[in-house]
């Protein structure tokens, strides 16, 4: 797979996660009157290179490893904190962005930011590694999500209780729309696929649908509409248009014949095969036509072969399903 | 054979990137017409042809092949490459004509999809 998708996810996450469901909590914080020695213990014993500085709960400053540097070089090892912290602070809010956060890290060069609730009170601390640790659990969070979405898909038909269950796909297709062609039957795959359908019945099914999709954008007037409907046994495929028609459905049906005009065949189809491509792809297919009212194409693929070990018996499904064993 | 071992014996430059190399491909067939991809491909198959255009996209997509080789040096347009993107569907550019590079292939010990297939079609 392609490594776009996931970075975009990441910018987009960046947006939507809000800080407060990425910061540090409970703050460890120190008073003004702690003494540069003590903070040294401080940061020591927590393993952490920073604190706030509060004064009867309000925020007055942040102090970090290197302000304890400084005072270690100048022999003020014993001055009071207050004398010693950055102040004002900059501060983020929890209920904004992480992107607002990575903003005002680049912008202060600051490595550590006191995050304050709406009424300035001071809720967490927000390092990098905060944020990088949250992308990653989001990451991780969407992955699991992604999986319970797919596991509820696959369990619809178990879910919902009928006599007869059916998923219906309704799809509008434009005449002479060559570049989009193929979004329909990429839809019902991506359908197919998430409701755990076998992939040889995927790739029967996106053939057939594929083939019937470019058909009516290559020889209808005005489009039509491709149609899938998906129960647990059995999917069937139907695309209608209201014109022109097929004269003759028997000489259509025979490989290689083609009424195609030049255009479509320099881009690789209407050579003729449409048809019998999707009669091999079936276990049924019926096609109506009436010149100048509209064609009918019913293609049926069952899900679970109703006949095992008739290899025979049928040309299309059952090849497919013994090129799936031989790789 | 790998991905990896493909894009050397075609001397082929990868169009789209975050490719997985070491992709097992099953085997190869050359075509311009995108139903005979459809009626005779193989899952895992890599396809070698002369079409640009976004449906040689569409084609792998739905018959379910690896990956695209583009013969004499070919490059699709924008669309066509971000629909493989999108799809995950790795192409590749290679600069020698369709005979020479399935020559190249099948002497290298590439399979051809439609060996168990002969006298089968309808």
């Amino acid at each position: 797979m392609s490594q776009v998708p996931q970075i975009t996810r990441i910018q987009e996450l960046i947006y939507e996660l809000p800080i407060e469901r990425v910061m540090t909590t409970p703050v460890i914080t120190v008073s003004p009157d702690t003494t540069m020695s003590e903070l040294k213990e401080i940061l020591r014993v927590n393993r952490i290179s920073g604190v706030p500085v509060l004064e009867q709960g309000r925020l007055v400053g942040i102090v970090s490893i290197e302000d304890l540097i400084k005072a270690l070089e100048s022999g003020d090892i014993h001055a009071p904190v207050r004398e010693r912290m950055s102040a004002p602070v900059i501060t983020v809010r929890a209920s904004e962005s992480v992107v607002e956060a990575v903003k005002k890290f680049a912008q202060y060069k600051v490595g550590r930011l006191p995050v304050v609730d709406d009424d300035g009170n001071l809720v967490g601390t927000l390092t990098g590694g905060d944020i990088t640790r949250g992308l990653l659990e989001a990451i991780g969070l969407d992955y699991h999500a992604e999986e319970i979405s797919r596991y509820r898909a696959r369990h619809i038909f178990e879910d919902i209780v009928s006599d007869q269950t059916g998923l219906i796909l309704r799809y509008r297709i434009k005449a002479r729309d060559f570049t989009g062609g193929g979004s329909a039957s990429s839809k019902i795959k991506r359908a197919l696929d998430r409701l755990g359908a076998p992939p040889q019945v995927q790739r029967r099914v996106a053939i057939a649908a594929y083939e019937a999709e470019m058909n009516l954008i290559i020889h209808t007037d005005r489009g039509g509409e491709l149609i899938a409907e998906i129960q647990p046994e059995v999917i069937r495929i139907v695309a209608t248009d209201n014109g022109p028609g097929i004269p003759d459905i028997e000489q259509a049906m025979q490989p290689g014949f083609s009424t195609a005009p030049n255009w479509i065949r320099e881009l690789g189809f209407g050579a003729g095969m449409g048809l019998s491509n999707i009669k091999k792809c079936s276990d049924a297919m019926k096609l109506e036509s009436q010149v100048g009212v509209g064609t009918r194409l019913e293609i049926v693929v069952r899900v679970q072969p109703v006949i095992s070990g008739s290899v025979q018996q049928s040309e299309g499904g059952r090849e497919q399903g013994r090129e799936q064993e031989k790789p | 054979m790998k991905l990896r071992d493909i894009i050397q014996v075609v001397e082929g430059k990868v169009l789209t990137e975050g490719v997985n190399l070491d992709l097992e491909i099953a085997c190869a067939a050359g075509a311009d017409l995108m139903s005979d991809v459809l009626a005779f491909a193989k899952p895992n198959a890599l396809l070698l042809t002369g079409l640009v255009n976004p449906q040689v996209v569409r084609t792998a997509e739905m018959a379910d092949i690896a990956a695209i080789v583009f013969v004499r040096g070919k490059v699709p347009g924008p669309e066509t490459i971000a629909l493989a993107k999108e799809k995950g569907i790795p192409l590749i550019a290679a600069p020698y004509s369709m005979f020479e590079l399935c020559g190249r292939l099948f002497e290298a010990g590439m399979a051809s999809c439609d060996l168990d297939v002969q006298g089968k079609g309808s």
